[in-house]
C-alpha cells in the first residue's frame, strides 16, 4: 500500500532524525552506564542548550554550526557542576533520590525557561534552513544531512575518547567497579562529574545540529526525553553501539509510523516499543544483562 | 485507635471551616490543598508504602477524569453512577500496568520509566480519538445540583473532596495497622526476604497499585466535576504526575500524614511566591522543583522525618537514627 517513492524519502528522513536522536541518547547512555542513574533532566538540559544556540544566533549573530565550540564546553561545564555539587551531594547513595533530584532539576530548568522566555516557540532563520539536496530521487533538507554527518562524527569522537584515552579508561573502570577504581587511585567523584559533563556536552552538539531546522520552547525537551529513554533501553542501557543503532531504528519507526498512522498517532509506535522492550527484553538488543 | 481519632478530628475541623470562612478564595484554597493531599496520598500508597516510585501517576488521574466525562457526555449517565465506575477504571488501569510491570520484575528506575511511558501513550490516545474529544478536550454540562454531583456552593465541593481525603487517610491508616500493610512494607524494604517468608510480592504490589489507581482516579473525578473540563494535556501530562509525588516527598513518604502536611506546605509556598512574584507563569513550579531537590538533599524523610528523628533522639539520647547520610 505504500509506494517506494513515498517510503524511501520517509526512511531517509527517519535516518537523519535518528542520528540526532542517537547523539542525545549517547549522552544519556554514558551517564547511565557510568553512574547507573537515569537522568530525567536530560530533555530539560537539551532545551537549555537549544536556547543557548538560539540566543547566540539572535544576539551575537553566531551561526548555529559555529556555535559548536561554545556550546560543547558550556554544556560540559554545566554537567560537571551539576553532578559534582548537586546530584552527587543529594543522592546519599540511593537511586530513588537521584531519580527525584534529576526530576527536580528538570522542573526547575523547564519552568525557569518558561518564566524567562515565555512559552513562545522560537525558530531561527539561516541562509540554508530551506535548502534541500536530492538523493536518489528523494529530497532531504540540508540541515538534516549536516546533522546526520555531525552526529556520526560526534559519536565517533566519543567512542575514541572512551577507548583511546586515560580518561576513557578511568570512566570505564568506574562504570565496572567503582570501589576497585577508587582503590587504584582514580578520583571517582571527578570521573563521575566528567561523565555527566560529557553526557551533556553531547546535548550541546545536538542542539547546534537541531536548531537550524527545528524550534525551541520551554517544553521542547519533553518530546526528546522519552524518545532518548526508548533508544537507550532498546539499545541496552550503557551500550554505545546500541544507542547508535537504537537511534536509527527509532528515527525510522517514527517517520514511517507517521506516514501510516498520521502525525499524532505515529508517535505511539515509539512508546509501544519502549514498553515492550522494558517488559520483554530489559537488557536491550545489545546489552549483556539487565 | 489514636490514629483514627486523629483522622476524624481533622475531618471535623476541616468540615467546620465553611461555617467560619465565607470568602470564596479561602474556601478554594482549602479545596485545592485537600485535592493535592488526595493525589499525594494516592501516590504515597504505592510509592511510600510499596516502594514503587511512579513518575506517571497521571495515567490513573486522567483515566478517572475521562471516564467520568465520557460516561456523562457521550452516554448520558448520571454522575453519581459514573463516579464509582470511573474510580474502578483507575483500579483497572492499575491492574493492567501493575500486572505487566510487576510480572516482568520491573523495579526502581525502570518502573518509573514505564509508568511515564504509559501516561504518554494514554495522552496520545486521548489526543487522537474523537471519542474523548481529541485535542479539544471534553466539557461537561454545567448543571449545579446535588443530584447531578455538582454543587452550587464551594462548601459542597469542600465536603466532596474532604470525604475523598478521609477515605484515603483511612486507607493509609489501615496500611499501617493491617497484615496486608505489613506485607506491603516488607516487600518495599526487601522483596526477596519478604518472598522467602511466604509473602506473595506480586499480588501485594498489584493490590497496592490498584488502590492507588482508584484513589488517583477519584482525584480525576473530583477535578472534572469541580472545573467541568478536561483535555489530554491536563489529564495525562507530566504536571499531575509531579504534583502527586511532590506532597508526600515534602511531607514524608510512607507516613499517614505526610501527604497532607506536604500539600499544606506546598500550597502556602505556592501562594507565597505568587504574592512575591505575581502571577508570572512557571515561578511556582521553579520553587516546587527547588523544594524537591532541597528536600532530597537535606531531609530525605520529609518534614515528618524531622520530628520522628527528634522524638527518637529524646527517647534514647545515644541512638543515632535517621535522616543522616547513608
Amino acid at each position: 500500500m505504500l509506494e517506494f517513492s513515498i517510503l524511501f524519502p520517509s526512511v531517509l528522513n527517519g535516518l537523519t532524525t535518528g542520528a540526532v536522536y542517537a547523539l542525545i541518547a549517547l549522552g544519556l547512555t554514558l551517564i547511565y552506564g557510568v553512574l547507573h542513574i537515569i537522568n530525567f533532566a536530560h530533555g530539560a538540559a537539551l532545551m537549555a542548550a537549544l536556547y543557548g544556540v538560539y540566543f547566540l544566533h539572535q544576539l551575537l549573530g553566531i551561526d548555529p554550526y559555529l556555535a559548536l565550540p561554545v556550546m560543547i564546553p558550556a554544556m560540559f561545564a554545566l554537567g560537571y557542576a551539576l553532578q559534582r555539587w548537586v546530584i552527587g551531594v543529594a543522592s546519599h547513595g540511593k537511586d530513588e533520590n537521584i531519580l527525584l533530584v534529576t526530576l527536580g532539576l528538570a522542573i526547575v530548568l523547564e519552568n525557569l525557561a518558561l518564566f524567562l522566555f515565555k512559552s513562545d516557540t522560537r525558530t531561527i532563520d539561516t541562509a540554508y534552513t530551506f535548502t534541500t539536496v536530492p538523493i536518489l530521487g528523494a529530497t532531504i533538507s540540508l540541515p538534516k544531512i549536516v546533522a546526520f554527518a555531525g552526529a556520526l562524527a560526534m559519536a565517533g569522537a566519543l567512542l575514541a575518547v572512551m577507548h583511546r584515552t586515560d580518561l576513557g579508561r578511568a570512566i570505564r573502570a568506574c562504570a565496572k567497579e567503582r570501589q576497585g577504581a577508587r582503590l587504584v587511585g582514580i578520583d571517582v567523584d571527578h570521573v563521575f562529574a566528567m561523565s555527566f559533563g560529557i553526557g551533556l556536552a553531547c546535548l550541546g552538539a545536538a542542539a547546534c545540529f537541531l536548531m537550524p531546522a527545528y524550534y525551541v520552547n520551554p517544553t521542547v525537551g519533553n518530546g526528546f526525553v522519552l524518545i532518548a529513554f526508548t533508544i537507550v533501553v532498546l539499545g541496552g542501557m550503557g551500550s554505545f553501539i546500541g544507542a547508535l543503532a537504537g537511534g536509527f531504528i527509532i528515527g525510522v519507526v517514527e517517520s514511517v509510523g507517521g506516514l501510516w498512522l498520521g502525525e499524532s498517532l505515529g508517535q505511539i509506535g515509539i512508546f509501544v516499543i519502549f514498553i515492550a522492550v522494558l517488559l520483554f527484553r530489559p537488557q536491550g538488543l545489545f546489552g549483556a544483562k539487565a | 485507635m489514636r490514629g483514627l481519632i486523629g483522622i476524624f478530628a481533622f475531618a471535623a475541623a476541616v468540615a467546620a471551616a465553611p461555617f467560619f470562612v465565607s470568602s470564596g478564595y479561602a474556601l478554594n484554597a482549602i479545596i485545592m490543598t485537600l485535592y493535592a493531599a488526595l493525589l499525594g496520598q494516592a501516590w504515597n500508597i504505592l510509592g511510600g508504602f510499596g516502594g514503587q516510585f511512579s513518575f506517571g501517576h497521571a495515567v490513573f488521574f486522567g483515566t478517572g477524569a475521562y471516564a467520568m466525562g465520557v460516561l456523562q457526555v457521550k452516554f448520558g449517565w448520571n454522575a453519581w453512577a459514573a463516579a464509582p465506575v470511573a474510580a474502578a477504571c483507575g483500579a483497572a488501569v492499575g491492574a493492567f500496568i501493575g500486572g505487566v510491570s510487576f510480572r516482568y520484575g520491573l523495579r526502581g528506575s525502570y518502573f518509573a520509566l514505564v509508568t511515564l511511558a504509559f501516561a504518554e501513550v494514554f495522552r496520545i490516545l486521548a489526543n487522537t480519538f474523537e471519542f474523548t474529544g481529541a485535542g479539544v478536550g471534553l466539557m461537561i454540562k454545567l448543571n449545579e445540583s446535588a443530584a447531578n454531583f455538582q454543587f452550587a456552593t464551594k462548601a459542597g465541593y469542600l465536603y466532596l473532596i474532604l470525604t475523598l481525603v478521609v477515605v484515603a487517610q483511612l486507607a493509609t491508616w489501615w496500611l499501617k495497622h493491617s497484615r496486608y500493610g505489613a506485607w506491603l512494607q516488607a516487600v518495599r524494604d526487601n522483596e526477596e526476604s519478604a518472598a522467602a517468608l511466604g509473602v506473595n510480592a506480586f499480588r501485594v504490589k498489584l493490590a497496592a497499585i490498584m488502590i492507588s489507581g482508584a484513589l488517583m482516579a477519584a482525584g480525576g473525578v473530583f477535578y472534572i466535576q469541580y472545573l467541568h473540563y478536561i483535555d489530554p494535556h491536563i489529564a495525562y501530562g507530566p504536571g499531575v504526575s509531579v504534583e502527586a509525588l511532590l506532597a508526600p516527598i515534602v511531607g514524608g513518604i510512607g507516613t499517614v500524614w505526610g501527604p497532607v502536611i506536604g500539600a499544606v506546605v506546598l500550597h502556602v509556598l505556592g501562594e507565597g511566591t505568587r504574592g512575591l512574584m505575581g502571577d508570572a507563569p512557571g515561578v511556582n513550579l521553579v520553587v516546587y522543583g527547588l523544594v524537591l531537590i532541597l528536600m532530597v538533599m537535606f531531609l530525605p524523610r520529609g518534614i515528618i522525618g524531622v520530628f520522628q528523628t527528634r522524638a527518637a533522639r529524646n527517647a534514647t539520647p545515644t541512638a543515632r537514627t535517621g535522616a543522616g547520610r547513608a
